[in-house]
């Protein structure tokens, strides 16, 4: 099922979440909602659900073009995840699951029967099946946010919603539990949101990211595409390391990866290529004054020789042995450019 | 005594629990077991006799039936008042939340004095629930239950207060979205999480009632075998230099309090069981 926000506004007060957003999400498609702590996306998520209502004056939310902007939380039809799991402590992992079913009322309401086979059937997809009377408490926080998730998958929603999901897992459980969504999302293939301000999480599940910054949508797009082709600074900044290197700079050549924007050139640390300096080639002169090379990338960073600033550039372990470079060498920088002919790579 | 032994990192537990222990001894176990010494100056016989006097079975019924009864009162209305106290701002909020511990600091024989006077025949309250309905209310059973709710309202209302402001929103989303109404969410979800408290309060509510004495002498009307409980059959036992009986009373009084107060505990115990269920 589709999903669309048209023009959502969103006050607290004096305090505005959200400042007319309108986002489109196409059917089964798992679309990550990616932004800084109060850039409003929690708030969008919630009032897809539901759980929020947007201000008087906006556009609404419509589900496959139907308006259920006035439709309860709990009619919509969503799953909703929460960030600290929400899971009812008082509640077994199997009762927690089967909750949303049983209770139905009576002539909508599975037999005890599927209710049973059905809270089976999800403790096998979340891996957990010898786990259903246990109490929340006794389970690890990734085996809690697996609950959730089923608990919320049980009553069979049109859209799946996620807040944080993993926000609260440590670095290990946290990578296993998006790769596992993400395959889960390939079988079934529910239409997903899911909030995150974890750039690394957003760009390597979601199908689309949709980058969020002050109450507004900054850009959307494919990860390769906001992560290659940023369209603001924010974005840019936002979206793994960047260098903003203060206009003119030698080493900004048409055609290359930098963005500029306002007198400055925004250049991601893989995009800028290093090599000795020599009179005769073109080039920012700086000069080496750190080189860390631990993992497979070589950091370097180097100082402009003109005002002082510093550039990060990121290659590759064996180039940099190649380069035979030590700290305090005099180096020209130069942004790389989009398409570089094979012959580019030698040096 | 594992524990004793065992190494732990927070220090001083055989310091404190010395101390508890002295303690306890000290303000509670001594105190009561004076109770109990002294009944040993009654033979068997007389200590039967005394305990199941058909005038201290009466009043065993009445203190205990009147407690429970202000005591379930006070946990349901007090439940309500905690609700709307934590849950919903309103203009003199402070005011109320200051009232509730006004019974806490009343001397309780102001309070039976206060309570008779609205409750009489010529009260305010009295005199339309008499004359109109019929209900006598003062000098009567239902006069014990008016005043050991005033004096027990206090233990369930703070006893909730803190537990509804800790729970979580999220939970109560969680469920709405689920497809749960308003009701189920309240009695599936929220009440379940409220019981091990309202337990405490009740039972706090419940031991003050037993012990309740000032304002109930106002209100009560004390005709033995009627409306006599029996903290004043011990007093009038008391004053008519019954020692020996009165302490037999107040022994089998206690032995009753603490087997109740003891179940209560269990009841409590198993409504967390999911808290410890490690």
């Amino acid at each position: 099922m589709s999903i669309t926000a048209k023009n959502i506004k969103k006050t607290f007060g004096r305090y505005t979440a959200l400042d007319g957003v309108s986002l489109e999400v196409p059917t089964g498609k798992l679309v990550a909602l990616l932004g800084p702590s109060g850039s409003g996306k929690t708030t969008l998520l919630r009032i897809i659900a539901g759980l929020e209502f947007a201000d008087t004056g906006s556009g609404g939310i419509f589900f496959d073009g139907e308006d259920v902007t006035q439709v309860p939380a709990g009619q919509r039809g969503v799953g909703f995840v929460f960030q600290h799991y929400a899971l009812f402590r008082h509640l077994t992992v199997a009762e927690n699951i089967a909750f949303g079913l049983k209770i139905r009322r009576r002539s909508e309401r599975p037999t005890k029967k599927a209710i049973a086979e059905k809270v089976a059937e999800l403790l096998h997809l979340i891996q957990l099946e010898d786990l259903g009377g246990r109490y929340p408490v006794q389970l690890s926080g990734g085996q809690r946010q697996r609950v959730a998730l089923a608990r919320a998958l049980a009553i069979e929603p049109k859209v799946l919603l996620l807040d944080e999901p993993f926000g609260a897992l440590d670095a290990k459980v946290r990578k296993d539990l998006r790769r596992w969504l993400r395959r889960f999302q390939d079988e079934i293939g529910l239409t997903t949101i899911f909030v995150t301000h974890d750039q690394e999480e957003a760009l390597e599940i979601a199908d689309e990211v949709v980058v969020m910054n002050n109450a507004r949508i900054e850009q959307v797009g494919a990860p390769q595409e906001v992560y290659d082709r940023p369209t603001s600074s924010f974005v840019h900044r936002f979206l793994g390391n960047v260098n903003q290197i203060t206009l003119p700079w030698g080493g900004l050549i048409d055609g290359s990866t930098a963005h500029v924007e306002d007198g400055v050139a925004f250049v991601r640390p893989h995009d800028i290529e290093l090599v000795h300096f020599s009179e005769d080639r073109d080039g920012e002169a700086a000069v080496v004054y750190d080189i860390h090379a631990a993992g497979p990338v070589a950091r370097v960073s180097a100082r402009r020789e003109g005002n002082n600033e510093s550039v990060e550039i990121e290659l590759p372990r064996s180039q940099l042995a190649l380069l035979r470079l030590v700290e305090g060498d005099c180096v020209l920088l130069r942004a790389r450019p989009k398409h570089p002919p094979v012959s580019e790579y030698a040096i | 005594m594992g524990l004793l032994k065992k190494k732990t990192v927070l220090p001083g537990f055989g310091l404190s629990l010395g101390f508890t222990l002295f303690y306890l001894s000290l303000i509670v176990l001594i105190p009561l077991s004076a109770v109990f010494l002294r009944t040993t100056e009654l033979s068997w016989d007389e200590f039967i006799a005394a305990v199941f006097s058909p005038r201290a079975l009466a009043s065993y019924r009445i203190s205990f039936l009147a407690s429970l009864t202000a005591a379930l009162v006070n946990a349901f209305f007090g439940l309500i008042l905690a609700w709307v106290l934590v849950r919903y701002p309103f203009p003199g909020k402070r005011v109320v939340d200051a009232l509730v511990d006004l019974p806490f600091a009343l001397p309780t024989a102001v309070a039976g004095i206060t309570l008779t006077a609205l409750f009489s025949a010529n009260g305010w309250f009295g005199e339309w629930l008499e004359g109109t309905l019929g209900l006598k209310i003062a000098y009567a059973e239902p006069g014990i239950v008016v005043a050991l709710t005033f004096i027990g309202l206090p233990f369930v209302v703070r006893t909730l207060q803190p537990v509804i402001e800790e729970l979580e929103p999220e939970l109560e989303e969680a469920s709405a979205i689920l497809g749960a109404s308003r009701w189920q969410t309240l009695r599936k979800i929220v009440f379940p999480q409220l019981v091990p408290a309202l337990l405490t309060g009740f039972a706090l509510a419940f031991a003050r009632a037993l012990g309740e004495y000032g304002s109930v002498v106002f209100i009560s009307g004390n005709m033995p075998l009627r409306t006599e409980i029996t903290p004043l059959l011990i007093v009038t036992k008391l004053l008519q230099y019954d020692y020996a009986g009165a302490t037999a009373v107040a022994s089998a009084m206690l032995a009753a309090s603490f087997v109740l107060l003891l179940l209560i505990n269990l009841l409590q115990r198993w409504s967390r069981r999911y808290q410890n269920a490690n």
